[in-house]
């Protein structure tokens, strides 16, 4: 099966053939299959925004080809358009985008501007809105009424609206409290179950992306220094580190135990997996 | 992208040109500014090209950022030098039908090309090579005379200071929002005039709104500095003429002298 996109010898140089110039990513090479859910993590200025952009020809490469289901996204501008249908962004930090009266118009912005009918329009925001959970009462309001959480929710219901194959979203959960994180992240497994959609998401958070995804990328320096599981991933410690990054804390934990005598597999990296080996150290029963 | 514009932008480097004091930049180019609309023969404008020619060899800055600076007059610049061509009276070079190129007409056009040309990559030449700040430091520094009659000196320079650094904060913020409105297939681009117009309201909108949370917040931040306007407040880094400046004054006032010469005697 052809992937659904597919990311061949992709560059990116900022503000070319000026003295600004820069490179934002270098000759990247991604292959993303249908119905995939896949984190990105990378330091700060890794390329992680940059590479996200090329998916829906948001940005063109420099050099390079990004290819959807097989067709060159680049080849025209209505190519370019139609993917931007099928390919949901959610930016980072997405709530500066809301602009209309309502949540409810704004949700309303991007399958209006797809041409559906009126009735289609409003099943889609009623969907969205609930998929975030956003309660009925707010959709009259102005969205810049709405608190931090419920902005960045509306925000996201505003892409998951068009009802996108793929959805990517940049860290969608930066800067909201631990359960704000966790039900978004929720929302977000939901949208990929209910509709078989592929998601791609871009994290700070190992814990996060460790107990989510089932594939994960790890840009360096504009370049996909690793790609795999999130048990291959952190199992090179070593490596990761020194990518400025760190396993997830469970992990350092089985490190630890292990180094201390324990017969236990280190290359655990969610809370459940820890259990279970603890557990099976004392011989099963899960009696904690 | 938008990002790529360039006006009033600020290439760091280490050349004498960027070490320059602001207040001999600033006097300098004033001094060049001046002398352009003094020349008027083609020996006067080689002796001041001469100089512009030396600060951009000095300065490492690529003369292809400097001509770019020309590209958005481009236009207004051939217009008026086709009128000057035709429509100045004088000894005829040739006649089309019955408008007639004279040679004071032709003349004319070339040195309003010169000047405006000249003109341009002057003062890019000073807003590519002084960061903003010493920039509305120097000018703060020349104008402190004003303060005598009740000028507000230090809060133009500092408003002017400000506005120059949210250029770049916006034009970047315009960028992201314009991205995120298009990946909800927002059009920018086709439509007639007032589609477009409406077509801008999802850019302007969060794009205002950023714009005064960030104002509010700028306030808030520089008066939990205790910041309190002019009275009192001293420099981390002052303004000290160098060797190079006064080497700088003296190149200038060798040239003007040459200019005006020049313009005296009709060369
Ligand atoms: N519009 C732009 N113009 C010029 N340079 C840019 C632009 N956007 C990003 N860059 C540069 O490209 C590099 C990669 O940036 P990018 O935003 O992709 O990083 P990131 O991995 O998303 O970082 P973060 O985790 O901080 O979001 C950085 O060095 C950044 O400064
Ligand atoms: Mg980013």
């Amino acid at each position: 099966m052809t992937p659904i996109i597919e990311l061949e010898k992709v560059s990116h140089v900022y503000s070319e053939g000026t003295p600004f110039e820069l490179a934002g990513i270098r000759d990247v090479n991604l292959k993303i299959e249908q119905g995939e859910f896949l984190g990105i993590i990378g330091h700060t200025g890794s390329g992680k925004s940059t590479m996200i952009q090329h998916l829906n020809g948001l940005i063109k490469p420099t050099a390079g080809k990004v290819y959807f289901k097989g067709e060159d996204i680049n080849a025209s501008k209505e190519t370019a358009r139609d993917v931007r249908f099928k390919v949901g962004l959610v930016f980072q930090y997405p709530e500066y985008q809301l602009f209309e009266e309502t949540v409810y118009k704004d949700i309303a912005f991007g399958p209006k501007n797809m041409k559906l009918s009126d009735a289609e329009i409003d099943d889609r925001v009623r969907e969205a809105a609930r998929f975030v959970k956003l309660p009925e009462s707010v959709m009259n309001k102005s969205p810049f009424e709405l608190s931090g959480g419920q902005k960045r929710r509306a925000a996201i219901a505003g892409v998951i609206a068009m009802q996108p194959e793929v959805l990517i979203l940049d860290e969608p959960t930066a800067g909201l409290d631990p359960r704000g994180c966790d039900e978004i992240i929720d929302n977000i497994k939901e949208y990929r179950e209910k509709r078989g959609a592929t998601v791609i998401m871009v994290s700070h958070s190992m814990e996060e992306i460790a107990r989510t995804v089932g594939r994960m990328v790890v840009m360096y320096h504009g370049h996909i220094a690793m790609d795999g599981t999130p048990r291959d991933v952190f199992a090179k410690k070593k490596e990761i580190e020194s990518m400025g990054l760190s396993v997830p804390q469970v992990t350092k934990i089985a490190e630890r135990l292990k180094a201390m005598g324990l017969p236990i597999d280190d290359s655990v990296y969610t809370i459940d997996q820890l259990m279970l080996e603890l557990t099976a150290l004392r011989g099963g029963g899960i009696r904690c | 992208m938008l990002r790529d514009i360039t006006l009033g932008q600020y290439f760091p480097g280490s050349s004498v040109i960027h070490n320059l004091d602001p207040r001999t930049k600033l006097v300098v180019v004033f001094v060049y500014i001046v002398l352009l609309f003094v020349g008027n023969s083609f020996v006067s404008y080689i002796v001041l090209g001469a100089l512009l020619a030396a600060c951009i060899a000095a300065s490492g800055i690529k003369l292809k950022m400097l001509l770019r600076g020309i590209k958005p007059v481009i236009i207004i610049l051939i217009f008026t030098a086709v009128l000057n061509i035709f429509f100045t009276p004088g000894t005829p070079v040739f006649t089309l039908w019955r408008i007639s190129v004279t040679y004071e007409g032709l003349r004319m056009a070339a040195y309003l090309i010169i000047r405006i040309v000249m003109l341009i990559t002057g003062t890019l030449l000073l807003t590519y090579t002084t960061s903003p700040l010493a920039l509305t430091d120097g000018l703060e520094a020349l104008m402190r005379p004003l303060k005598k009659i009740k000028v507000p000196v230090h809060e133009l320079t500092m408003m002017m200071s400000i506005a120059l650094k949210f250029i770049p904060i916006l034009i970047e913020e315009t960028d992201k929002i314009m991205s995120a409105q298009k990946a909800r297939g927002a059009d920018f681009e086709t439509g007639n005039l007032i589609q477009k117009a409406k077509a801008m309201m999802p850019l302007l909108i969060p794009l205002f709104i950023s714009s005064l949370r960030r104002a509010e917040e700028l306030a808030m931040a520089m008066e939990s500095r205790c910041y309190h306007g002019d009275d009192g407040r001293t420099r981390m880094k002052q303004l000290v003429f160098a060797g190079r400046d006064y080497a700088a004054f003296a190149l200038t006032a060798v040239t003007a002298a040459v200019m005006i010469t020049l313009a005296v005697f009709g060369f």
